[in-house]
């Protein structure tokens, strides 16, 4: 007992400095150079001690220790030989820990990782299906090519074993084969088109997984389980059922012909989707046009709503998209309750829905519309949550409903969060644009703004203003005499130069005022912004061309100041500017047209929500959240013209006489008519035969 | 081929003969297709890999203090992105949970003040990532009682070993509390005594009969000699109130937690009074959608122990009672130092039940210094760092309401705050569920013994905001 506890002290003092030791090593020889540190190989000695002694429980506290080496990301690769004798280990949890420390390393010291393949293989045939199970998930965890003809023989062994779970595991090994050894492809995908003819729903979602990744591209794999998946996917388990919906959503745009009606209208869908769930209405759709849905395109359809109940935000997610994707327009809105519903969720879940949410509610304004209130925005939400929610109440903004959003947006004006206050000026902005009942409220409220204490909500509320005035070609000459009294307090960089750009546009409605704003700037130039001194060259020539008895010498003054500026693009601007208005004999012939250069008809900014394109990256994915094309994306086909054969998902009826009595087929065959009243028996029947 | 017996022979005197021969006869099986190709080797850790490759855990001062990979090795540096894109963000609340980098996609969920980075490699839906994150979360808080740093750091062993059940080349695979539970025992003081003496372990080694049967959430041979099945009704109220006192937005919100400690295989069905109140519903996989979509049942055999059985949203048309109102009257003096802070709450709506736990938050503008304020009930505290003044009021008694008023020292020369804050308010409300959900009755079959049943009702205040 006393030698017991000594050992146990010198243990976790030896232990400490081992870690110490090893972060030294591990900068140096990654992959553990044996007896180049003398120290380090004495550091360890008592761990590889404990590792080969015979009582387990210090087998177990060695490999304990060494397992929070690992998780703290320090290197504990030169006990690999100390470790892999233990692979044999009876005590399963050693076993385990053993397992851990292998997959990790394994790759590294690969010759070494060999001496624990033969443990391996035994447990494959062990009677236990756990350990059959995990003795796969490890072998084909340990990244060694020279084992790939091992993991493929065992793999496919595996996908014939009697146990789902064994199954299962085979199906998750295929794809680590696959990227261990790209060239086992036509091999793997024998197994795969095996294990997809699984009845049993703890294989469905990891094979379809495999199926994604080794070859999404064969989709004539999928035909004759098309039918099965679809009626097994509310049993399988969730992070299945997203993978599953995913790929069927790929597969349904390839299969079948559109439903979307030629010209379905926005105001169409208003009116229809909330009775969307009653059949009636379906029936009288279907009488009214010629298009009828294929029953396979409607058995998935059907059997995707349910798990808009999942507790699972992915599966919703998941079913949202496919229904946004591949159902009639008219009834993809009752993904909308299930959408908001999730909005209740964490906050990086509420960022992913908003951002799907944004995208749908611009195309379809009406399925969200209903909803308007939850997107209202609290203060405690934080920015990027913020930004969404303004994002979606923008587009969702009409003649109805904008007046109880602009006041809204006065208290969100207000917020002390000013990225968020800046951000929902701008909202004020596309609102005015686009509903052109409000443009003059809107351009009040925001001038009511520039009296604001707070700068950045004057800079902001300056350069939206801007953007409307340019889009209307009306009077609005109190308000540019405002904002040019403005100048004398606004020290934002970009709210003077947009200020003095308004002023240069509209010098002929100001007549009084712009050359008076130009003396001022004359005064201050130098100590401008080089963003404003541009501007105020620009306005000095514009007002150089209209007025140039009022402004000659004070447009010559500033030429030259900015000839001597130290930025160079000031002093090309002024090069410019110069040459065009100011004739001599070198000057050709475009300064005759130097008034239709700087005073032209310039087009508005369009004011456009940053989430307009984005709806041809398929929705919930991760190239959506990011708009940019990510690794791997699998990219939704456009609907045929022309539908293929719906026979290829017929299955053949040899096989089902096989295992079921003729009434058995016949149910096969309803199965799409009436599944809810069929579907379980169906299942059970299923899970009896793949028992069997 | 000799310096690899060499290194056998060094290290490794222990293992058998009869191991070490079919070692060699695996080499000698393989060697012909590690010939074949020159591709063979260096397609090596190049391989794609969906979902989830690593996972780094780190705490609030920016330690990675936990990683695992599910595939090869990534490098640490991978968080320097995060890094980057965290100190781009004003607060922790903001950093992206999806950030983009050369050659992986970061995505990270923020819980009890620790960051999961998990690293991608190629597309996935991001919610599933995230998803499984809160789920590895939320076992951690069901193993070690919470989720933090020290539990984890103390649990080491444990967390591996379930993030190694959890997750098999970085696709789900066991992700239900009980089938892990089964598989990995929680650490309990007494159990790691009796594994200390008998010398057993915390794993289990066999596959927990739930993996297999259709009701993957239970395990098989549950016993109990005290059969209870309890219900909470927990409803939140969301709102927003404005200025004058009116609702700009309501909403119920409310969630059913079961604890059911239930022998055997009961099959439960739990019937309400009035089911059309649930506008929409989120169901644990356990029940059975055709009988709610038929009868507006929930009928399901349930996990055992603690889950949530359904979250549901009370259909927005209804109205929502606000129990609570809120007199307040807060302004700032122009070219003065000081403020005027005056804020009285009262019940109103209440259902005859008394309202308690009643607690006001509120952040107030930068330029506050320091608030003095006298309260008739409960205590306050401002924390001039933050900015933060909380008022803990406890219960409401009608005859008196409780007020907290005072002054509220500025910043001086600072211009005054644009806005008054926000009221966060935090309530309770025991026996009562808000929007007059009644459980009805619970039956039970498959089973024969009698269950004691319980059902407790409780609203509380969910985002509940007032604005000034």
């Amino acid at each position: 007992m006393s030698s017991n506890s000594f050992s146990y002290n010198e243990q976790s003092g030896g232990g400490e400095a081992t870690e110490l030791g090893q972060e030294a090593t591990s900068t140096i020889s990654p992959s553990g150079a044996f007896g180049l540190f003398s120290s380090d190989l004495k550091k360890n000695e008592d761990l590889k001690q404990m590792l080969e002694s015979n009582k387990d429980s210090a087998k177990l506290d060695a490999m304990k220790r060494i397992v929070g080496m690992i998780a703290k990301g320090k290197n504990a690769s030169e006990l690999f030989p100390a470790v892999v004798k233990n692979v044999a280990s009876k005590n399963i949890e050693i076993k385990k820990l053993v397992y851990v420390y292998l997959v990790r390393y394994a790759e590294e010291q690969q010759d070494l990782a060999l001496l624990s393949i033969s443990t391996f293989q035994r447990a494959l045939k062990d009677p236990n299906q756990l350990i059959r199970a995990s003795a796969l998930r490890v072998l084909s965890s340990i990244r060694v090519p020279i084992i790939v003809p091992i993991m493929m023989l065992a793999i496919k062994e595996a996908s014939a074993d009697l146990s789902p779970y064994v199954r299962k595991n085979a199906a998750h090994a295929i794809q680590k084969l696959y990227s261990l050894d790209p060239e086992q492809k036509e091999m793997l995908i024998e197994v795969i088109e095996k294990l997809l003819k699984d009845k049993s729903t703890l294989v469905a979602g990891s094979v379809v997984m495999a199926f994604e990744e080794v070859c999404p591209d064969r989709i004539d794999l999928i035909h004759k389980n098309y039918r099965k998946l679809c009626n097994l996917l509310v049993d399988v388990e969730e992070w299945g059922q997203v993978v599953i919906i995913h790929m069927l959503t790929r597969y349904a745009r390839t299969q079948f012909v559109s439903p979307w009606k030629e010209g379905d209208e926005l105001e169409d869908n208003e009116k229809n989707f909330y009775e969307s769930d009653d059949d009636q209405k379906e029936k009288t759709d279907k009488r009214k046009k010629p298009y009828t849905m294929d029953p396979d395109h409607r058995l998935l359809i059907r059997n995707t709503k349910p798990l808009l109940q999942s507790r699972n935000a992915a599966v919703v997610m998941a079913v949202a998209q496919l229904y946004w994707h591949i159902s009639p327009k008219s009834e993809a809105g009752i993904i909308s309750k299930s959408l908001v519903r999730l909005l209740r969720s964490n906050r990086e879940v509420q960022y992913i829905v908003l951002q799907n949410i944004a995208t749908m509610s611009i195309q379809r304004k009406g399925m969200f519309e209903p909803y308007l209130k939850s997107f209202y925005v609290r203060s405690t939400d934080p920015t990027m949550i913020k930004t969404l929610k303004l994002e979606i109440l923008t587009n969702l903004a009409n003649e109805a409903n904008i007046s109880t959003l602009l006041r809204e947006f006065q208290t969100y004006v207000k917020s002390q969060d000013k990225q968020f206050a800046a951000a929902t000026i701008q909202t004020i902005g596309r609102c005015a644009t686009n509903i052109l009942e409000v443009t003059d409220t809107c351009l009040n409220g925001l001038v009511c703004l520039l009296s604001n204490r707070d700068e950045i909500v004057v800079a902001e509320s300056v350069v939206v203003i801007k953007k409307l005035l340019q889009m209307q070609p009306v009077q609005h000459g109190e308000i540019i005499k405002h904002m040019a009294k403005l100048l004398d307090s606004i020290t934002v960089p970009v709210a003077r130069a947009s200020i003095l750009w308004l002023i240069g546009e509209n010098c002929e409605r100001v007549p009084k005022i712009a050359p008076d704003v130009l003396r001022k700037m004359a005064k201050s130039f130098t100590s401008e912004d080089d963003l404003v001194k541009l501007q105020i060259l620009n306005l000095g020539a514009k007002l150089y061309l209209t007025n140039s008895k009022q402004t000659k010498l004070l447009t010559q003054y500033l030429l030259n100041l900015g000839k001597y500026d130290q930025n160079y693009d000031i002093r090309d601007r002024t090069r410019f500017i110069r040459q065009l208005i100011v004739p001599n004999e070198k000057s050709g012939a475009l300064s005759k047209y130097a008034k239709k250069i700087f005073l032209a008809q310039k087009p508005a900014p369009l004011l456009e929500s940053p989430f307009k394109d984005r709806d041809h990256f398929q929705l919930g994915t991760l190239s959506h959240t990011l708009n940019i094309k990510a690794t791997g994306y699998l990219e939704l086909s456009n609907w045929p013209e022309v539908a293929p054969d719906p026979s290829v998902r017929n299955v053949e009826v040899i096989e089902l006489a096989k295992e079921w009595t003729p009434a058995g087929k016949a149910k096969q065959e309803n199965s799409a008519k009436k599944f809810y009243s069929e579907s379980e028996e169906e299942e059970d029947s299923s899970d009896s035969s793949s028992d069997s | 081929m000799t310096d690899r017996v060499g290194v056998f022979e060094a290290v490794n005197q222990a293992i058998s003969w009869a191991l070490r021969l079919r070692v060699l006869a695996a080499f000698s099986a393989s060697s012909a297709s590690v010939q074949r190709g020159p591709g063979a080797e260096s397609l090596t850790g190049t391989g794609v890999g969906k979902m989830i490759h690593s996972l780094f855990l780190i705490n609030c001062s920016g330690d990675i203090f936990l990683e695992k990979h599910w595939k090869s090795v990534v490098s640490q540096s991978v968080c320097d992105y995060f890094f980057e894109a965290q100190e781009k963000a004003a607060d922790v609340e903001n950093v992206p949970p999806v950030i983009s980098t050369p050659h992986h996609y970061l995505i990270s969920i923020y819980r009890d003040k620790l960051f999961f980075v998990s690293v991608i490699q190629t597309e996935v839906p991001p919610l599933f990532v995230i998803e499984f994150l809160h789920r590895v979360a939320d076992t951690f808080q069901d193993y070690f009682g919470e989720c933090s740093e020290a539990a984890i750091k103390d649990n080491v062993v444990i967390v591996y070993e379930l993030l190694e059940e959890m997750l098999d080349n970085g696709f789900p695979l066991a992700t239900e509390s009980n089938i892990l539970k089964e598989l990995i025992k929680p650490p309990t003081i007494l159990r790691s005594v009796v594994n200390s003496i008998t010398g057993s372990s915390n794993v289990g080694d066999t596959l927990p009969t739930g993996q297999l049967s259709n009701i993957p959430w239970r395990r098989a041979g549950v016993k109990y000699t005290n059969n209870e099945a309890y219900f909470d009704v927990v409803e939140e109220i969301d709102a927003i109130i404005d200025k004058s006192g009116s609702t700009v937005f309501a909403e119920i919100q409310g969630v059913i937690d079961a604890c059911i400690k239930l022998s055997g295989m009961p099959d439960l069905s739990l019937s309400f009074m009035n089911p059309r109140l649930l506008d929409d519903v989120s169901f644990h996989p356990c029940i059975r959608f055709k009988r709610w979509e038929s009868e507006r049942v929930l009928s399901f055999i349930p996990p055992d122990g603690n889950f949530r059985l359904i979250s549901y949203r009370v259909s927005s048309q209804n109205l929502v009672a606000i129990p609570v109102y809120v007199k307040h009257s807060i302004s700032f003096k122009e070219n003065s130092s000081c403020g005027r802070f005056d804020i009285t709450i009262g019940p109103k709506q209440n259902m005859g039940k008394t309202i308690e736990g009643i607690t006001v938050t509120v952040h107030m503008p930068k330029v506050v210094l320091n608030m003095n304020l006298t309260t008739t009930q409960g205590s306050y505290t401002f924390d001039p760092v933050t900015k933060v003044l909380t008022w803990d009021v406890g219960k409401i008694t009608p005859q008196k309401l409780p007020s907290l008023k005072g002054l509220v020292n500025l910043q001086s020369g600072a211009p005054k705050p644009e806005e008054n804050p926000s009221l966060n308010i935090q309530f309770k409300i025991q026996q009562l569920a808000i929007s007059g959900l009644k459980v009805n009755r619970l039956d039970m079959y498959g089973e024969k013994y009698k269950p004691f049943k319980g059902v407790k009702y409780v609203t509380k205040a969910g985002k509940f905001q007032v604005r000034t």
